[in-house]
């Protein structure tokens, strides 16, 4: 039979944000993809240039929609290392805290929307309130509640009260509650078993292969996670364990966010009880408006929703940055994977496949 | 891992939230009060906002667009603009409010705006909000928050134990860290731009301190001061006191940096920037009555442009008041001697004991340049009226001040000085007095005892705070709301001051006309009385058919004020002769005079 040549996204269910992919496919099965990027791209990493270093943050969290605030502390993480600016201890648990909320949103968002692609929509629906009740917190704690523009270099904007803690507290137990019925109505639904099960496998040395990071190379087997690598902030001082699979498939890929979602509670509980008092951020010379960062080049990396996401700053001393490099955690499978694993997969599953793969396009796109 | 097992009823599970309360809001029935720190439409207080615009520059996304309000006209330290943000653009991080230099921009809870005009969507901020009814205030500035930095850099001083007997410079300067850091702290808005008398471009020269490039911070200072080491030193600073970052923290040290900039600029450097602003653009001659600020500023500047100019100083030394009226410790003369070698370098020639009158005749300046500047200054003493005023331990500030610059140039003799010391006057000048005593006194007598009286209340003395303070380290008592009364005379000998509460220092009609209460004296002991209540100008140069021609006002030339001229075209005024106070006034006079003869020689070409 002809193949035939299909637009897979931007507007289609099963595709997140503006992004797209070229399919051609010969009766249902996928013979060549090819990534279409372009539809996003705002051009940020020459925008950061001609930024000042404190404007930057209000730029940044558009990188990434879903989990913002990886970007404002890697570039925080970055240019503290080239100024050897001191973090001060409150700070780096505040930014835990917001570090692992945004991961169980995004994860929450992941399994809820497993529901596009394969009918199940309930789902969805629920994970969205999951979604907006940690919204509810950034909202309390930031000011807003996508972009935060909260984790600035040498700390956090502002300090968090018992109030506040508390309310983070009740809200992890509320959405903690509700994981059964996820596991329930998704992990145990005969059509997810039906639809994932095998659907979009991943071998380790495809992952290895491409660079794939996070739950997509942790389900081939690896116990790659940056957090335990390569610790930062105050990871090594909190106690959680990093879920593994043997085979990877959309189902495991799937479940394994399900698993961290619960490591995140339990070591948001820890930094809940842990936080020490104290100052929440120290400042560069002079006003914002002057700041320079010293000459020097720096990698500041995060374990990312998605797996490794990273800024590589170089400074020349100046107001502004001379440039910097981002490291999206889903580049590798979002244009390198896209083309050389979709191939073969069928054309209902190509969603599946993006989706479990956490294909995140503004961050390809960037 | 375990992985869950399928099972067949697990998704009827779900049918329990069908009795389960909505999770939904119905929006707009319903309304959704935004958290406590909410970054929602702006607010902004009209009478606090002084329209500097750093919100503008911070914004990340060019929202912020400084518009000029029709019919304001500002008051001193403030702008005629204010903030129009474009919601179309604003991304609501805050950073306006982190930065706001006042504190009058704030950000409300109110979050929702529709409106089918695109331009209403262009928003100037006052207190009512964008929907006009939202008084709820969101997020707010803090210490943590804070993007400006609101503590200045001490400056290093001689403690007042080593400097009260010395008149060595006392203010050490910045170091370069330091200066670094005082710098970084400017948010380049300008409102001090445009109180300098002479418009120096101040966010400019800071710039370059904080960009390590202090070549070009001469260049902007030369640009508009040619005596930037003078006031560096000394000058009155007006600029600091409208200092935006003054509104919630402690002013720029605008003065310490200009003087780290020529203090540490490599003397090539100097050299080059200043020699090269010459041209040979203007043909004539002209000259300057007076080595003054004012007489060296039009000197400079005209001779940049190409004229010839000659320069007739009175004294040996040039530069006037700065070199003999202000003492040594505050301005030495390595300073001066330095701003006036590049004036010199340049090429214009200085003749210094040469009195027009006596040494050469006024007619002959006429016959032999273009345009003759006349800028001498007040440096006559003023005199005071009351009784025993005439006794000769009464000295004059204007002619004691010289007399101690001389001696610390170890010329002289040292001034007279008594153990006990009264100074009438609250001014710069009677502290410079008062100081120069306390040091004569301490180097003769071991001991300072120095009493100011002033008519003014303490809170509106006019000398500098800096001068108040170090006077006081230095053992300066002051008495203010006191008027002087009587100079006590006994068998010849002064033996004291006796002064009255001054009630009121101007009339009805706001005339100077100090009001004393007579029933409320006191007496001060001393037995030598200094006077400096003012200064007054000296016109015994000019001759008489001159002197009548000219129209005065008080003690002042009057001279028209867009061409600097006099009642004749060919003499020009400036400095303390015409108006006041002080150096930086007179920098600003003579470069303005300066513009101005040039357009009057071309005009006449």
């Amino acid at each position: 039979m002809k193949e035939v040549k299909l637009f897979h996204g931007p507007n289609h269910p099963g595709m997140h944000g503006n992004f797209s992919v070229h399919l051609t496919v010969d009766g249902d099965t996928v013979k060549k993809a090819k990534p279409n990027p372009g539809m996003l791209h705002r051009g940020f990493e020459k925008l950061m240039e001609r930024r000042l270093w404190m404007s930057n943050i209000a730029l940044i969290p558009r990188v990434c929609v879903p989990e913002p605030d990886i970007n404002e502390t890697v570039y925080s993480m970055a240019v503290e290392k080239i100024e050897e600016l001191e973090v001060p201890e409150r700070a780096k648990y505040l930014r835990v805290i917001i570090l692992e909320l945004a991961r169980i949103a995004v994860h929450m968002m992941s399994i809820g929307g497993i529901g596009g692609p394969t009918g199940v929509y309930t789902a969805p629906n629920w994970a969205l309130n999951e979604r907006d009740m940690i919204l509810d917190i950034f909202e309390k704690i930031t000011g807003h509640r996508i972009y935060h523009m909260y984790i600035v270099p040498g700390g956090v904007r502002q300090d968090i009260n018992e109030e506040i803690l508390e309310f983070i507290e009740n809200t992890i137990n509320d959405i903690e509650s509700r994981l059964k019925d996820y596991y329930e109505i998704i992990f145990e639904s005969p059509i997810i078993h039906k639809r994932l099960k095998g659907t979009a496998p991943l071998t380790k040395e495809q992952a290895l292969d491409w660079g794939v990071t996070g739950p997509g190379l942790r389900s081939t087997g690896v116990k790659y996670d940056v957090r335990k690598k390569f610790p930062y902030l105050v990871y090594d001082k909190l106690d959680f364990d990093i879920p593994i699979a043997e085979e990877s498939d959309a189902y495991t890929r799937l479940y394994l966010k399900y698993l961290e979602v619960k490591q995140s509670i339990k070591i948001i509980r820890q930094v809940l009880s842990d936080i020490p008092k104290g100052k929440v951020r120290n400042k560069l010379m002079g006003t914002a408006l002057k700041w320079k960062i010293k000459e020097g080049e720096a990698y500041g990396k995060v374990e990312s929703s998605r797996g490794e996401f990273g800024y590589y700053i170089v400074s020349t001393g100046g107001r502004y940055p001379y440039r910097i490099q981002v490291r999206g955690a889903s580049y590798p499978q979002g244009l390198y994977g896209i083309e050389a694993g979709l191939p073969g997969t069928r054309l209902e599953d190509v969603s599946i496949w993006l989706d479990t793969m956490g294909v995140c396009s503004p961050e390809v796109d960037r | 891992m375990d992985k869950p097992k399928s099972n067949f009823f697990a998704p009827f599970k779900g049918i329990k939230y069908m009795i389960q309360k909505p999770v939904t809001i119905r929006v707009p029935e319903e309304e959704r009060e935004a958290q406590k720190r909410y970054r929602g439409f702006h607010t902004n207080d009209w009478e606090e906002c002084i329209g500097c615009g750093t919100c503008a520059d911070i914004c990340p996304t060019d929202a912020i667009n400084m518009e000029k309000v029709p019919d304001y006209d500002a008051p001193e330290g403030e702008k005629d603009e204010r903030p129009v943000i474009d919601y179309g653009r604003c991304c609501f991080c805050g950073f306006c409010v982190d930065i706001c230099t006042t504190g009058s921009l704030k950000m409300s809870k109110d979050y929702i705006y529709m409106d089918e005009d695109a331009d209403t969507f262009l928003y100037i901020p006052d207190e009512e909000g964008l929907n006009k009814n939202y008084p709820k205030e969101g997020y707010e500035r803090n210490e943590d928050t804070d993007l400006l930095d609101l503590e200045r850099i001490a400056m290093r001083y001689t403690k007042s134990k080593k400097r009260k007997d010395s008149f060595l410079e006392y203010v050490k300067g910045f170091s370069k860290e330091e200066a670094k850091r005082e710098a970084a702290r400017c948010v380049e808005c300008g409102i001090c731009t445009d109180r300098c008398p002479a418009h120096m471009d101040i966010p400019e020269y800071i710039n370059t301190i904080w960009d390590d490039n202090l070549e070009e911070g001469v260049e902007w200072m030369y640009e508009t001061n040619p005596l930037p080491n003078i006031c560096g030193r000394v000058c009155t600073h007006k600029c600091e006191d409208v200092c935006t970052i003054s509104h919630r923290g402690e002013p720029i040290a605008i003065r310490w940096l200009k003087r780290y900039i020529v203090d540490n600029a490599p003397e090539d450097v100097y050299e080059e920037v200043v020699l090269s602003n010459v041209s040979k653009e203007g043909e004539g001659s002209i000259a300057i009555i007076g080595a003054g600020p004012a007489g060296l500023s039009a000197a400079y500047y005209l001779r940049t442009i190409g004229y010839d100019v000659d320069i007739y100083e009175k004294e040996e030394l040039a530069g006037g008041v700065m070199r003999y009226g202000i003492p040594r410790y505050r301005l030495p003369d390595e300073a001066i001697d330095k701003d006036i070698l590049f004036i010199e370098k340049i090429g214009v020639n200085i003749h210094r004991n040469t009195k027009v009158g006596k040494d050469i005749k006024f007619s002959k300046l006429r016959e032999k340049h273009d345009v003759v500047f006349i800028s001498t200054g007040f440096m006559e003493p003023r005199h005071l009226k009351i009784k025993g005023s005439d006794h000769p331990d009464v000295v004059a500030a204007m002619d004691f001040l010289p007399k101690v610059r001389d001696f610390v140039r170890d010329k002289k003799q040292m001034p007279e000085v008594a153990e006990k010391v009264v100074v009438i006057g609250g001014g710069d000048v009677a502290y410079d007095v008062g100081r120069s005593v306390a040091r004569l006194q301490n180097i003769k007598y071991g001991k300072v005892d120095v009493t100011l009286t002033a008519l003014e209340k303490k809170e509106d003395l006019p000398a500098g705070e800096d001068e108040i303070q170090e006077g006081k380290e230095e053992g300066l008592e002051i008495y203010p709301a006191s008027g002087p009364v009587e100079i006590i005379i006994e068998n010849d000998e002064i033996k004291g001051l006796k002064t009255a509460e001054c009630i009121a220092l101007f009339d009805d009609k706001g005339n100077f006309n100090p009001k004393l209460n007579k029933d409320n004296t006191e007496i001060h002991e001393a037995s030598q009385v200094f006077i400096s209540i003012g200064q007054a100008p000296n016109y015994d140069y000019l001759p008489d058919n001159i002197k009548e021609e000219l129209e005065f006002k008080g003690p002042q030339i009057k001279i028209n004020e867009k061409t600097h001229q006099t009642s004749m075209d060919w003499l020009f005024a400036g400095g303390d002769i015409v108006n006041g106070p002080d150096i930086i006034n007179g920098v600003a006079d003579g470069h303005n005079a300066a513009k101005a003869i040039d357009d009057y020689i071309r005009s006449n070409k």
